[in-house]
């Protein structure tokens, strides 16, 4: 019987009842609160910090500003991009909502008084809010702390072949350009970043409760950074209420937690409000994109080229493996069998918040999916060709697999055509087209089709290739049968609701024929689970899936040496045969893990060099990515009097390999196919020349409701990766990668009859109207 | 979390208390209904106030009914209350129009009439509602009641005509026979701030029409109203054409300000549209005119 | 001031001062943690408990405004023991997945299935559009909802 399959979540019991334990949940005896003093501007010079009158507040315990920090040799910590950032600031804010200091007092109220006694001196300094004029000669040094930086440039960096890519457009039968910009956006989980720090200056042990998405690299990091011996620091990521990225890095307030309970005595909690977590945490995208591409008059595509500006914000805080400035960027060939391809990206300092992470993605997949499938429905627009025929004529074939892009990924498997079809086909696309077709000759209201086809790249990831500040990427977990036949596994990466204590207690009961309810899961805390690099870019079940399974193999393995001392048979006679070890072609032998576990911890008698226990350890360093893939289809209607945009249906077929538990599966899918309609439509960070931040709370940077998402319309595939142990892909993100280009697909073939061929996101309803009236906007800046 | 500042807090047991209570507190005080909007704004300090005098058990406050030939709205009804309040919706359908896309559900169990009325807010949907119908506020005072039309209650952003000491009691909305209303709004999101909208009232007789209101909402109108488009109206054979012709007037004389939410020009293009939607669905629900 | 709230029908007498939110009454003072905040504007409803049955924003409502008045917060929807239909939904159909916003829409939930026995798929998503939810793209939560109902009818 099969462990995989729909099964109700483990981890519900305790969320439905309100007994889940979030950050803010946990209450230490004689903790104190903090809060973070942030810049009201963009850019300006830091004159005086007066702390005196904080000080004198009765509830105060501490205030702390850059220069304690100095003192400490913390003012500065190490980015994920191997750049430094500012935990207080010292010289110069270069952000709005940048932190200055940080208050500790007896309760939260009197921390937050006690900011409004600290008096800063600022001289404000000309800002650079426009990632287009970061270069300009004339633009403002934003990093004069940087060594002898005289720009705001960070990096240059290109991959694919450029003399065979401009070989190709300049005989090329059509080409077809298209700027497009993927605007500043935020992963806001609903429960935002904080931490309660707890240093005990008797044991010299270090604790950090955080909503991290990475335990063990926060360990690692606050070692190297702090100077705290790593095996005196512990880091408890408990119940995290969505993470989508945001909860990847390090942020200053953590730093400020930790140094707070290290000069009080005290533990100390630190939990950001909605506006520090829009303002100062890691945003995503932002990426001014000019793409490119070749095709034959019969639509046949050939080439793509971009080039890319990439807003980096003031420290270059971007969460991607070292090798790789722009992320997995250059996977932007897509779903498609092209000849040539090239990308140049250029990053810059800008007066904006750090980051820069993965959003429901993995490393700028996103941006890739969404220029390619933008640039193939403007190619379809200028082909006057139906872009699913297009698409379809194009798309690799599943004979080109394993197929290697040229730009150097190796795809493991797919079969598109197929699931193009399938998604086709449960939207009526026939029948839609005809739909719009009267409707256009009737002057009937605005219907529009978007599809999309996308190609992930998910679970970094090989060892070799991918290192975040020097960690590689492999993931370990550790497994235990107890005598009785129960287990417990250990794992590395953490849950930010993706289900993992129910999935992987699947993967261990499949693999050693036991009920998912006999295996328990512990994540999160670091000094009770392996070393591994956590849970994003999609990779939990690509990674610590694959070593949950690996390490379970290793157990099955050492039980056979068990059950054949049961069975008084030799190891090689026995098979493993619908969860038990059986004499091979007796399966009346067969000798139940619970048995066997029994067994191993008895008196029974073991062969020589044999240690007896089942319990084993591993690290998975997976060979190579994996990568689903999916086609989707949005139909939106369109008011052109208004501007407002309607999603009326969303059909979604998803490929992510072997699914664990379908249901698990479909939820987040669900999940993203809802990001990817409030990117398309209105998730928006802008800023105004001063560099003030137009989107810092839920009143400005809108999330999609139950209203604007349509009842999602699922189908799959199964094409299982080849090289990972169980044939599964992950699925976290793809519908955040692949969802939004065909929403803007749809809203811009519903534009077609006024001319329109691309708009940037958000389609709000001024910008659909003023897509409209022809006159595009800068959707990243404040509406002039 | 954001948390407020410290204030003084008094809770009312009688309008008259109330008003004591605010004469003692000084004009720092400010009362508390709702509070979802009020709340918020001294979470982040955008409002602090030294006192809060919370009005939420004046149940004389809470009378919703039909009196003579005035719709009579308590300023402690809940949103939620007027939204399934049949009469209200069967007489002015424009209140239930507009108080379906006021913020969600959840705020509208608690927000109140009065409590959007007085915030003020050049966003706050009913404003224009009960501007389009030209409704009467009622405010009490220490020396007494008085009565202010709602055009002149609103005497800038987030500014009443309700004075320190004084607490708006209650909204009094004339009914007209053979009137028909509706309220249309332009959202980024369900729950958002209108980019734009627009309120309209028709009464009309004998094929004409003969009174109209017409209610603006975040476009600068002043008083959220639109005097010249509704001067346009009166004596037409209602029609596409007059409805077309009074939106081009509300658009011209209102003064939006470009924003997040959009640039001026596309506001003045919304309030165009919305009021020509407006009017038809409200001569629609007059009975006659509409789109024919 | 000393105020008396009654939460999940017990009453809890504590000195506050006027400015403690409700949410942090339940959360800090009598550590019903169940109940969330996420925002500072009252837009994400992750803090939705009754008051006096009905759902509102405790993070708009001050703790001395709930003097001697009712509070329900996701602790008090299991009754002796036994799951409310709602919570029962929401496993049944995978109606959450980190958890965060998920007592808000239960008591929301709740709250419009006792005054609409069998609402619809609009019906619901309307009552629960000032809530935000990150994970479940609310397909599931709607379908939670509806499974609620129905095995209400059926009982």
């Amino acid at each position: 019987m099969s462990a995989y399959g729909r099964m109700h979540r483990k981890e519900d019991a305790r969320f439905i009842r309100g007994r889940g334990t979030y950050t803010d949940d946990v209450n230490l005896p004689g903790m104190l609160h903090g809060a973070v003093l942030r810049s009201p501007h963009a850019h300006a010079a830091i004159v005086s910090i007066d702390t005196s009158a904080a000080e004198a507040h009765p509830k105060v315990k501490a205030v702390i500003t850059g220069e304690t920090l100095a003192g400490l040799r913390l003012a500065w910590m190490p980015t994920l991009s191997g750049d430094t950032q500012a935990v207080l600031a010292t010289d110069k804010v270069r952000f709005q909502g940048q932190e200055v200091a940080f208050v500790v007092a007896e309760d939260r109220y009197a921390a937050r008084d006690a900011l409004e006694l600290i008096d800063v001196e600022y001289e404000p300094l000309p800002a650079v809010v426009d990632a287009r004029r970061a270069l300009d000669e004339d633009a403002p040094v934003i990093r004069d702390d940087l060594d002898g930086k005289a720009d705001n440039h960070i990096f240059d960096w290109q991959a694919g072949d450029k003399a065979a890519t401009d070989a190709i457009f300049e005989r090329a039968q059509v080409t077809v350009a298209q700027d497009m910009l993927y605007p500043r956006v935020h992963p806001a989980p609903l429960e935002t970043c904080g931490a309660v720090a707890d240093f005990d200056r008797v044991t010299g042990k270090l604790t950090v409760w955080c909503p991290t998405q990475a335990p063990h690299a926060h360990r690692t990091l606050y070692a190297m950074v702090a100077g705290i011996p790593e095996h005196k620091i512990r880091v408890i990521s408990p119940d995290i209420g969505g993470g989508f990225g945001n909860k990847v890095g390090i942020y200053p307030g953590y730093v400020c937690a930790i140094v707070g309970s290290i000069v009080t005595g005290r533990p100390v909690k630190w939990m950001e409000d909605r506006s520090e977590n829009l303002m100062s945490t890691s945003f995503a995208r932002d990426y001014h994109m000019h793409g490119e591409i070749a095709a034959t008059r019969d639509g046949r595509i050939q080439a793509i080229r971009v080039k890319v500006l990439a807003d980096h914000g003031a420290f270059n805080g971007t969460a991607q493996p070292t090798k790789y400035p722009a992320g997995f960027f250059h996977v932007f060939t897509g779903s498609y069998d092209l000849a040539a391809a090239h990308c140049e990206v250029t990053g810059v300092y800008t007066n904006k918040a750090p980051g820069g992470v993965a959003y429901a993605c993995s490393f700028r997949v996103t941006e890739a999916v969404y220029l390619v499938e933008r640039l193939v429905d403007v190619l379809a627009v200028e082909l006057d060709m139906d872009p699913a025929e297009l698409r379809m004529r194009n798309l690799l074939k599943p004979g080109q697999f394993p197929y290697t892009s040229p730009t150097g990924w190796e795809y493991d498997s797919g079969d598109y055509p197929r699931t193009l079809r399938l998604a086709l086909d449960m939207a009526g696309y026939d029948k839609l087209r005809a739909e719009q077709a009267d409707r256009r000759a009737a002057g009937g209201p605005l219907m529009g089709i978007g599809i999309s086809f996308f190609t992930e790249a998910v679970g970094a990831g090989p060892r070799k290739h991918m290192d975040i500040l020097g960690l590689g990427m492999a993931d370990g977990a550790e497994l235990r049968v107890h005598p009785t036949g129960k287990a417990v596994l250990r794992v590395s990466c953490q849950s930010q609701g993706q289900g993992h204590e129910t999935t992987f207690a699947q993967i261990v009961a499949q693999e050693l024929g036991m009920s998912p309810g006999d295996v328990e899961v512990v994540h999160g805390d670091t000094d009770q689970t392996p070393f591994g690099l956590g849970t994003y870019g999609s990779r939990s079940t690509p990674v610590s899936g694959a070593a949950t399974a690996m390490v379970a193999r290793k157990v099955r393995e050492r039980a056979r040496v068990v059950a054949s001392a049961m069975l008084e048979a030799s190891p090689e006679d026995l098979e493993w045969a619908e969860g038990r070890w059986a004499v091979r072609g007796d399966p009346a032998t067969g000798k139940s893990m619970a048995e066997i576990a029994l067994a191993a911890h008895s008196g029974l008698e073991l062969p020589e060099g044999v240690e007896g226990h089942l319990d084993a350890v591993c690290v998975y360093n997976p060979p190579n990515l994996t990568y689903p893939f999916g086609a989707y289809v949005c139909v939106v209607d369109v008011d052109p009097g208004t501007g407002q945009v309607k999603v009326r249906r969303f059909v979604a077929v998803d490929d992510c390999g072997v699914r664990i538990n379908p249901m698990i599966v479909e939820g987040q899918i669900h999940g993203g196919l809802a990001d990817g309609v409030g990117m398309a439509l209105m998730q928006l960070m802008a800023f105004d020349e001063e560099g003030n931040h137009l989107g810092a709370s839920f009143m400005d940077y809108l999330l999609p409701t139950a209203v604007e998402c349509p009842s999602w319309e699922l189908g799959e595939t199964v094409t299982p990766s080849p090289h990972h142990p169980i044939g599964a892909k992950g699925v976290g993100e793809s519908a955040t990668v692949g969802s939004p280009a065909a929403v803007v697909n749809a809203v811009v073939d519903a534009l077609r009859p006024y001319g329109v061929r691309h708009a940037d996101m958000p389609l709000t309803p001024a910008n659909v109207w003023l897509t409209i009236q022809g006159r595009p906007f800068r959707t990243d800046l404040a509406i002039p | 979390m954001q948390v407020p500042a410290r204030f003084e807090y008094e809770r009312a047991s009688s309008v008259g208390h109330a008003l004591m209570l605010l004469e003692r507190l000084g004009p720092e005080a400010r009362v508390v209904a709702g509070g979802h909007s009020l709340i918020p704004m001294m979470k982040l300090r955008l409002a602090q106030p030294e006192a809060l005098v919370d009005i939420n058990d004046l149940a004389e406050l809470s009378h919703l009914a039909v009196e003579g030939d005035e719709l009579v709205v308590g300023a402690l009804v809940r949103h939620a209350r007027l939204l399934a309040d049949a009469e209200a919706g069967r007489l002015f359908p424009i209140l239930h129009d507009a108080e379906r896309v006021i913020a969600d559900p959840v705020v509208r169990n608690r927000g109140t009439v009065g409590g959007s009325l007085c915030q003020a807010d050049p966003s706050e949907d009913l404003s224009a509602a009960f501007s389009a119908l030209r409704a009467t506020a009622v405010i009490q005072g220490p020396g007494g009641a008085r009565t202010v039309p709602i055009r002149e209650f609103h005497t800038g952003p987030y500014e009443t005509a309700v004075e320190p000491g004084e607490l708006l009691t209650e909204l009094r909305v004339p009914i007209r026979p053979g009137s028909g209303s509706a309220y249309q709004k332009v959202e980024r999101r369900v729950g958002d701030w209108p980019v734009a909208a627009a309120g309209a009232v028709l009464v009309i007789h004998d094929g004409v029409i003969a009174e109209a209101g017409i209610g603006l909402t975040a476009v600068g109108a002043a008083h959220f109203a639109a005097p010249e488009a509704e001067e346009s109206l009166i004596g037409q054979v209602p029609g596409e054409e007059a409805y077309a012709r009074a939106g081009a007037l509300a658009a011209a004389h209102c003064e939006p300000q470009s924003d997040q939410r959009g640039p001026a020009d596309y506001k003045r293009h919304l309030v165009g549209e919305l009021v020509r939607r407006a009017l038809a669905r409200a001569a629609e629900r007059a009975g006659r005119g509409g789109l024919r | 001031m000393m105020i008396t709230v009654t939460v999940n029908g017990q009453a809890h007498t504590r000195d506050v001062e006027p400015r403690m939110l409700l949410v942090h009454f339940l959360r800090d003072e009598l550590r019903l943690t169940g109940t969330h905040w996420g925002c500072d504007t009252s837009n994400c409803g992750v803090c939705v408990v009754h008051l006096d049955g009905t759902p509102v924003k405790s993070c708009s409502v001050l703790a001395v405004m709930a003097d001697g008045h009712e509070v329900t917060t996701v602790e008090g929807l299991e009754r002796d023991g036994e799951l409310d239909t709602v919570q029962k939904g929401f496993v049944e159909c995978h109606g959450l997945q980190c958890g965060f916003c998920t007592p808000g829409m239960m008591l929301t939930a709740r709250w419009l299935l006792d005054r609409d026995p069998d609402p619809s798929e609009a019906e619901i998503r309307e009552a629960i559009s000032g809530q935000l939810c990150r994970c479940t793209g609310y397909e599931n939560i709607v379908r939670s909802v509806r499974w609620a109902a129905e095995s209400e009818a059926a009982s």
